[in-house]
């Protein structure tokens, strides 16, 4: 039994992709393709792809491939909707040996044919996986088929898991819903004094929660994306004047291009944490310019903050001094996690993300404290190795981080699918707060610390984390 | 959720929709787990690797290890061959395993990667193992890939050493819960004999809190005892579907008989396995045993009119819905509709024979009933919206359907994403049979209470 120790990590390559927060700040190595034989925790293209439009609750989507791609993603994203069911259901073209062989064209336009026949939908997403990729089929001309034949939209989403990273297949996506948005006059789009939503799936209903503040603001959300969203809502996406950002990770490049070809500017908002919330708000307010606006927007700002910021101040009295660690998807959830722990008390000792850019990395420098690290890609063996260096108490993941966090005796809260209640708005900071302080100072945590003079059965090591290897 | 299903039925054949089994390679990985210090190898891109270990997360909550071979562009174009060199060095240098267990995935099927040749010519350190099993999804299911990998097992691993057999037998479990392999290896102990069960990841996917990460839980099957198989009197295969494939390769490579047997759901199946351990070994049934098999008839008398009569519709794998329709059976319910998304032979074997298999049990009983393998839950769902039956059983996934259906759900088989404790507790064996007659009468029941009119509302029932 040996204990890793990175400076021994004997992958050459994983060196530039770590490091502490120091005087001198080295160019991370981000957004580069895992090394064969490492346990890494990121996903492929067709799995950023879905996770970026399933959300798009009145659409089939048919995933074409073999069984398992369409298994795997079968409604495991708690992305609500006030409509529309359609989207929870999982198709698959289910290929086979002879598919593979011969080619699943005509598998496609079948199942495609007979979904339309079923379901009446207005819109089907073919999204391609790896094999798709190999065995070549053109997407593209079944899918102009089938749209013509039916006068519906099916559009084919290009994210063969092979090419690329989980961000190729938000690009992926983000170009599939700019053939979808696409009006048939560009020019006779009118502006209106609304906006569109980029980068909130609706996971416990947390558009919900902004449209509602929008609304209390006198501002129109006009369609988020994608969540709880629906073909038409997204077809009026021209018409917005303004575009906001959550999650950069999947949606600044749509909201570059939308900038490009529809003229609509955007800004980047975060609503999660008190702060960031207040901040967003009086952001967006000003863009809208009339004093009216802004005014509401303070006055909400200030009801809100009054109804929840000693609740949260609270935990903050009980959380301090604890330490987290910070492994998600996206740089852009990274920065704002860091701030939200700040507001609760909390010092964020690790932060790494999946697919974070440079820009987002630098950020995330500016804002730690010296020591902590900060990695790209990172495998179990280096999130457990920084959890038990650096003492953290609790671990923010997704789905592989949970039962990992939980054998080191630590904490865990869900920052992604599979959360129940929602972290946005003001609303959101107490739920992130209640959250954290549930799992933190849970009393089940008593139970991995063991006296040292406890029987042998009781395992004299517990309660020292300690990681193994072999 | 899922009223959207149609009553109408129309033939297909274009897809699945909401399906009944997911890939090859997923049975694999958790097959490799089964062996103790080994870590699972998924050759492709990383998505796949990433899907299989979540899913298992969810199901088991607990870490899933696996590494990839983190396919590109340019393997995909020019095959996996120094993807997976590269990744034989790294895993043994950061990982040291003692066995790595390569499994293919549908792209590295596609553009025809090799393994063997790969492996042979592969860097492996001394003392240390890479074996592999092919699993393409474009054929079978998962149940598949659990018992390609098994096979897989078999072919690496088990020597024939000795001129006469020891007095020890094989055990295949199936693709069952770690919970499921304790029980059969409690079974096994009491009566006393020596066995040798592969996989078993008890210990391995359930193992302990204890305040460490271990990379390799204490549990798992050990290489030396795999070598050993080839020198056990007997292999018994726990169902057929996930079992078989490995016991008569066994067979054949190193002359150990192979006997398969149903997956010992409900009283009948455990009876035959331990009447075979007992004739094979003449070994007497121990009074442990028999306690708690005249338990086990005692609660099922007991209860037996709660059950008598109802409809019950199951889904799952194979193996695991033969054992609880013969279950169910014997306890005077109707199972009227079965469905496994697994085809019911595998490639080139003999083995349609799910549908027949069911069909047997029901025409036996008196039953009219469907049953259909490669299904998909769309139509199992379109069948109970034509005729609703009282009861669903089968994995997370009919919770969609009991819901727009309402009808009482058991939760029995994989994946379980949306309760705990499943993989600990078995539904093999006499216990595991009492575990199951709870959880369903407890739905029927709980069902009764809820519905049940005031004036009808009992203290006893
Ligand atoms: S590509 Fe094949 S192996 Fe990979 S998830 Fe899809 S079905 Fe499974
Ligand atoms: S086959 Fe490709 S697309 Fe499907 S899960 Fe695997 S990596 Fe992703």
């Amino acid at each position: 039994m040996k204990a890793v120790n990175l400076l021994e990590l004997p992958v050459e390559e994983r060196k530039e992709s770590i490091y502490a927060k120091g005087k001198q700040k080295p160019n991370l190595k981000c957004d580069t393709d895992s090394i064969a034989g490492v346990v890494s925790q990121r996903a492929c293209v067709y799995c950023g792809a879905r996770v970026v439009l399933n959300p798009v609750t009145d659409a089939v989507h048919l995933v074409h491939g073999p069984i398992g791609c369409a298994s795997y993603t079968w409604d495991i994203r708690g992305a609500l909707s006030s409509g529309s069911d359609l989207y929870r259901f999982s198709f698959s073209t289910d290929l086979k040996e002879q598919d593979v062989i011969f080619g699943g064209e005509k598998k496609l336009a079948l199942a495609i044919d007979e979904l339309v026949l079923k379901y009446n939908p207005k819109l089907v997403f073919v999204y391609s996986t790896c094999i798709v990729g190999v065995i070549g089929d053109d997407l593209e001309m079944v899918c102009r088929v089938a749209a013509r034949k039916h006068g519906i939209d099916v559009i084919p989403v290009q994210s063969s898991g092979f090419a690329g990273n989980k961000s190729a297949g938000y690009r992926a996506a983000c170009d599939a819903l700019l053939r979808l948005i696409e009006p048939k006059n560009k020019k006779e789009v009118k502006k209106s004094k609304s906006l569109n939503y980029l980068g909130d799936f609706n996971l416990a209903g947390e558009v919900w929660i902004i449209k509602s503040y929008l609304r209390e603001m006198d501002i129109d959300m006009n369609v988020a994306f994608t969540g709880d969203s629906s073909c038409a809502a997204l077809k009026t996406a021209a018409k917005a004047s303004l575009n906001i950002v959550q999650c950069t990770g999947s949606m600044f490049y749509l909201a570059g291009k939308m900038e490009q070809i529809y003229g609509i500017p955007y800004m980047n908002i975060s609503f999660l944490g008190l702060e960031d919330t207040a901040e967003s708000l009086r952001k967006i307010a000003k863009f809208f310019g009339d004093p009216e606006t802004m005014c509401k927007a303070e006055e909400l700002i200030e009801r809100e903050i009054n109804a929840n910021g000693d609740i949260v101040r609270g935990y903050r009295e009980k959380l301090r001094g604890k330490k987290a660690a910070v492994y998600v998807g996206g740089g852009f959830k990274a920065i704002s996690l860091i701030k939200q722990f700040r507001e609760i008390g909390i010092d964020v000792v690790m932060v790494g993300t999946q697919t974070g850019r440079q820009e987002e990395y630098d950020t995330i420098n500016d804002l730690v404290d010296e020591g902590t690290v900060i990695l790209d890609d990172a495998n179990p063996a280096e999130l457990e190795q920084f959890i038990v260096k650096k003492g953290a108490h609790l671990l923010v993941g997704g789905v592989k981080e949970r039962p990992l966090a939980y054998k080191l005796g630590v904490a865990f809260i869900d920052h992604n699918h599979d959360r129940k209640h929602p972290l946005s708005g003001f609303v959101g900071a107490v739920n992130f707060a209640e959250e954290v302080y549930s799992t933190v100072c849970s009393p089940v945590w008593r139970f991995t610390q063991v006296p040292a003079d406890a029987p042998d059965w009781l395992d004299g090591n517990a309660g020292k984390r300690e990681i193994i290897i072999a | 959720m899922l009223d959207c299903t149609p009553k109408e039925i129309i033939e297909r054949s274009g897809g699945v929709i909401n399906p009944a089994k997911t890939c090859q390679p997923i049975g694999a990985m958790y097959a490799a787990l089964g062996i103790h210090n080994c870590l699972p190898h998924s050759h492709g891109s990383q998505g796949c690797c990433s899907y299989h270990r979540m899913h298992l997360t969810r199901h088991f909550r607990e870490p899933v290890m696996a590494t990839t071979s983190s396919f590109t562009e340019g393997a995909s174009v020019f095959g996996g061959v120094a993807n997976l060199k590269t990744a034989i060095k790294n895993v043994f240098a950061i990982y040291n395993p003692d066995v790595m267990a390569v499994h293919t995935t549908c792209l590295s099927e596609t553009i025809g990667d090799d393994i063997t040749t790969i492996i042979k010519s592969a860097e492996v350190p001394e003392g240390k193992l890479v074996i592999h099993a092919n699993t393409p999804s474009y054929q079978g299911s998962h149940i598949t890939g659990f018992s390609n990998m098994t096979k897989g097992i078999v072919s690496y691993l088990a020597e024939a050493t000795l001129e006469a057999k020891k007095e020890q037998v094989n055990i295949i479990p199936g693709f069952v819960n770690p919970g499921d392999m304790r029980e059969i290896k409690r079974i096994v102990n009491l009566m006393g004999m020596k066995f040798i069960m592969f996989p078993d990841t008890s210990g391995v996917l359930d193992s302990p809190m204890t305040g460490k990460f271990a990379m390799y839980p204490k549990g798992g099957v050990k290489v030396e005892d795999l070598r050993d198989t080839g020198n056990s009197k007997l292999t018994i295969a726990l169902g057929t579907y996930a079992s078989s494939d490995a016991a008569n390769l066994l067979e054949r490579k190193c002359n150990v008989p192979a006997v398969t047997l149903k997956t010992p759901i409900g009283i009948k199946a455990t009876d035959e396995f331990l009447m075979t351990l007992r004739q094979s070994f003449i070994k007497e049934v121990p009074y442990q045993l028999e306690e708690e098999r005249g338990q086990l008839a005692d609660i099922m008398i007991d209860t037996h009119y709660h059950f008598h009569g109802k409809k019950v519709a199951i889904f799952g794998d194979p193996d695991i819905i033969i054992g609880l329709t013969e279950f169910v059976l014997s306890l005077g319910m109707k199972p009227v509709y079965v469905l496994t998304g697994t085809p019911g032979g595998t490639i080139g074997g003999p083995k349609g024979m799910f549908e027949k298999e069911i069909k047997d049990m029901l025409v036996e009983a008196g039953i009219e009933g469907k049953v259909k393998a490669a299904g998909d839950l769309f139509e199992l769902h379109q069948w109970i919206k034509n005729e609703p039956v009282d009861l669903l059983i089968g994995n997370t996934y009919g919770k969609y359907i009991a819901r727009a259906e309402d009808i009482p759900f058991v939760r029995v088989g994989f994946p379980i994403l949306d309760r705990s404790m499943h993989p600990y507790l078995p539904v093999v064996g006499y216990r595991g049979a009492m575990r199951l007659l709870e959880l369903i009468s407890n739905a029927l029941l709980e069902r009764v209470d809820r519905d049940a009119r005031d004036e009808d509302f009992e203290l006893v029932m």
